[in-house]
């Protein structure tokens, strides 16, 4: 800056006597075009080379891992199985008054009966009874006992009235021309949207041909409610309805189980129709949406998760932990021996890395049996009682020992190639300077070496709270992570949702982590194997 | 540490010498599990500590019946040839397009280049089981779940960062007047690829190879998820033994991928020292 305050800016282009610039324009390159524009283009040469070679590893990645970890993220918030389910329902409970305090009202058990047959005949309403089993315990059993009566209600006394009424109505070949009818259609809005139904569950799931098969049940309900809200399309059979025989669908509902006319049920379908919801991170954090539809703690009995989260997190610190104490004077010892030894030594550390995981667990689970090495060794020395032998498997315990074993070598590398950068001369100048060893290593060394703590720490603490596999065979019960709880989700209790929410809380975890390690260390300068 | 000067006191004669044993004893906890494994492997019975004949160092102790059910029994044949269908197609798919897309990155003018290393390097950081959970939806919309394929990408999507780092480590060293030397000299870029370039980086890529070989060779969380049991690999079948019926063949099997861990770990060692060798000898 002091250069410009001096020196007025250099503009060639204007001082240049002559007026130069305007006779010969700008520089040109050797095929006439601008220089300017030439460089130009052999730069966006170059970048679209680069660009050419990175897009097929980009596009892989993008489609083998990016997607999945987004379809992740998309299903611990996705709840479309309600509304794609019972969506008459959904739409009947949107203006039902009655809730919460009361079971809603006739409409909505209408609804719901269209849509629960249709759902059974499609299966697809066990689905929907596991999805708000996790909300609600009961659920499942009601809408697997409920799936199997819906098909013999007692609705059939429409079909019979109707049918006497106007034998027409029996025939599907006339129906299917009156709903090819649009004033008919307007006229009759639940019927039509029944009759629909009808057809595409008659071709799609039992795979025949409408026009040779009885109109079900359901569609005469939907009829019913049209005729009895006034309806009298021209072109259609007018039939009086207002002798006819009814029948509340509220009472055949409740007759088959009493729980359909309990508002708390009612409640949960209503507050898990949206097509997204918070409930999964809710249940991750040990929280749910109250009956009101704010959110609220769960029962103490049913709180897991802030503990398990909580577990993974002191355990991740402990593992760290030991792997500094541990690692720290190996990285120290293999930093100030000559290269060649230190080199040989270094195959200590490498031959673990680069030993299957599978092996080192297996080791550490037959180690630490109670009939296992270590404690027959402990027994032998008189150490330990052969009656009383120690429990070091399936606890805290024998997770922090082997992952403490697996992570060691991320924590040594790490520190050492940090400790190699320190001058061995600095110590020797403390101590040429009247400090003791231990005052050139605590002033001087170890403020340099620092950084290696940070950049072993972090990757250790990553690698540690995402673990899978050593906890589980290791961890008993107690000494598990939350990502053994993942796993179960996905693989025995199928409560994707949730698995995918705490994937996600997990991510954001370790993206954070992953973060702060950038910041210090930088992604450039990760290294393997030394 | 190099040593005490002779005028050491006694207490740093005896803090020395401590602090000797104290990095033994962290040595002897990083090594003696994986080599007690090996003796142990060997047993005449179906226990997994020393019998009192192997204590006593008598032949009838020690048997090679591990092995023989290692290499007969399909329960672990067939694992281990899915193992190795597996890992070397993951790896050419990893290392052919890692490669590429290093020498792409390390050109001078590449737009947005972090944001491309850092999706390309995110396999490596996300927690296996998030990946795991993730492609099993994924795969599993896709029609890819419990194939071979489905595995097969899974696995050389995870292998990517290794081949990324080590091949991106070795281009750092590389002379870029070499290539426009070839250039001038009147070859084309495949030509000048595969004489000139290939030959320089080619420690790194196989190393790069190498950590994705292993990659696949030793994962199990994945394959868990978004393989069937037609995938069933080695590390999976050893999960399945440790997690329900225990049995010692699992010790041969891991003897077995001991020295497969040696045979690479010496490999790396004598490629890294190549490539420093290499390097020292190349004008930049």
């Amino acid at each position: 800056m002091t250069d410009s305050a001096t020196t007025p800016p250099s503009q060639p282009m204007a001082v240049l006597p002559g007026g130069e610039v305007t006779e010969n324009g700008p520089m040109l390159a050797a095929d006439g075009r601008p220089l300017k524009h030439s460089l130009n283009r052999a730069l966006r040469r170059e970048k679209l080379r680069a660009f050419l070679l990175i897009s097929p590893l980009l596009v892989f990645i993008l489609v083998a891992f990016v997607a999945p970890i987004a379809e992740m993220l998309f299903r611990s918030v996705e709840n479309q199985i309600v509304s794609e389910t019972l969506p008459r329902t959904v739409a009947a409970l949107r203006e039902d008054q009655n809730l919460p305090e009361a079971a809603p009202g006739e409409p909505v058990y209408e609804a719901l009966y269209t849509d629960l047959f249709i759902a059974a005949e499609y299966k697809s309403h066990t689905r929907l009874g596991s999805r708000l089993n996790y909300e609600s315990t009961g659920l499942s059993s009601l809408f697997r006992g409920t799936g199997r009566d819906v098909g013999r209600f007692d609705t059939d006394i429409y079909t019979d009235q109707f049918v006497e009424a106007a034998p027409a109505l029996e025939d599907p070949v006339a129906w299917s021309n009156w709903m090819a009818d649009d004033e008919i259609r307007e006229a009759l809005p639940f019927t039509a949207d029944a009759w629909d139904a009808w057809v595409t569950l008659t071709v799609e799931a039992n795979e025949d041909d409408p026009l040779e098969e009885d109109v079900e049940d359901f569609v005469y309900t939907a009829l019913y409610r049209d005729f009895a809200n006034g309806a009298s399309p021209s072109g259609f059979p007018d039939v009086d309805v207002s002798n006819f025989e009814s029948v509340s669908i509220k009472a055949l509902f409740e007759e088959s189980d009493e729980d359909w006319v309990d508002p708390d049920v009612w409640q949960v379908i209503k507050t898990y129709s949206p097509n997204y919801t918070d409930g999964y991170f809710l249940n991750s954090v040990d929280m749910m949406n109250g009956p009101g539809g704010e959110a609220e703690w769960r029962p103490e009995s049913e709180q897991i998760y802030l503990k398990l989260f909580w577990r993974t997190m002191w355990m991740s610190m402990a593992i760290t932990f030991s792997c500094i104490l541990l690692g720290y004077p190996i990285a120290f010892l293999l930093s100030t021996l000559p290269l060649r030894t230190a080199n040989v030594l270094m195959i200590l550390v490498l031959l673990p890395f680069w030993t299957s995981l599978l092996v080192r667990t297996s080791a550490w689970k037959v180690l630490l049996q109670q009939q296992g090495v270590i404690n027959d060794t402990l027994v032998w020395l008189g150490l330990v009682d052969d009656l009383n032998r120690l429990q070091l498997i399936n606890n805290a315990t024998g997770t922090v020992i082997a992952m403490t074993h697996i992570l060691l070598p991320f924590m040594i590398l790490p520190l050492y190639s940090v400790m190699k950068t320190i001058p061995p001369s600095y110590m020797r100048a403390a101590k040429s300077m009247g400090a003791n060893d231990w005052t050139a290593f605590w002033r001087v060394w170890f403020p340099l070496s620092v950084p290696g703590i940070g950049a072993g720490s972090i990757l250790a603490f990553i690698l540690s709270i995402g673990y899978y596999i050593t906890p589980e065979i290791v961890g008993g019960t107690s000494g598990v992570f939350i990502s053994n709880r993942i796993a179960y989700h996905i693989s025995s209790s199928l409560n994707w949702g949730l698995a995918a929410a705490l994937g996600t809380i997990l991510l954001a975890l370790v993206l954070t982590l992953y973060w702060v390690y950038d910041r210090i260390v930088g992604i450039d300068n990760v290294k393997l194997g030394g | 540490m190099a040593g005490l000067p002779p005028y050491a006191s006694t207490g740093q004669k005896v803090w020395h010498y401590s602090y000797l044993v104290i990095c033994a004893a962290i040595f002897f906890f990083l090594i003696a599990p994986i080599l007690i494994i090996i003796p142990l492997s060997f047993n005449a019975e179906n226990f997994f500590t020393f019998t009192p004949e192997m204590l006593a160092l008598d032949p009838e102790g020690y048997s090679t019946k591990h092995y023989r059910d290692f290499f007969t029994n399909p329960d672990w044949q067939v694992p281990l040839w899915n193992s190795l269908k597996i890992a070397p197609v993951a790896t050419f798919l990893s290392v052919a397009l890692g490669t590429l897309a290093a020498i792409g990155l390390s050109q001078p003018h590449v737009p947005f280049r972090r944001a491309i290393m850092a999706i390309l390097i995110s396999p490596m950081i996300v927690p296996l089981i998030i990946s795991a959970a993730g492609m099993y939806f994924f795969y599993s919309r896709i029609g890819l779940q419990g194939t071979y394929w489905g595995v097969v990408l899974a696995h050389a999507a995870l292998g990517i960062p290794f081949v990324i780092i080590t091949v991106t480590a070795t281009l750092v060293g590389f002379d870029r007047s070499l290539t426009r030397a070839a250039a001038n000299l009147g070859a084309g870029p495949v030509r000048t690829f595969f004489k000139v370039q290939m030959p320089l980086i080619l420690p790194g890529v196989v190393s790069g190879g190498l950590f994705a070989f292993i990659t696949s060779f030793d994962e199990v969380v994945v394959v868990l998820f978004v393989g069937s049991a037609g995938q069933k690999t080695l590390p999976w079948q050893m999960f399945t033994g440790l997690r329900e019926q225990i049995s010692p063949t699992i010790l041969a099997a891991a003897t077995v991928l001991i020295s497969i861990s040696v045979v690479l770990l010496v490999t790396l060692e004598v490629l890294r020292r190549r490539s420093e060798r290499l390097r020292g000898m190349s004008p930049g």
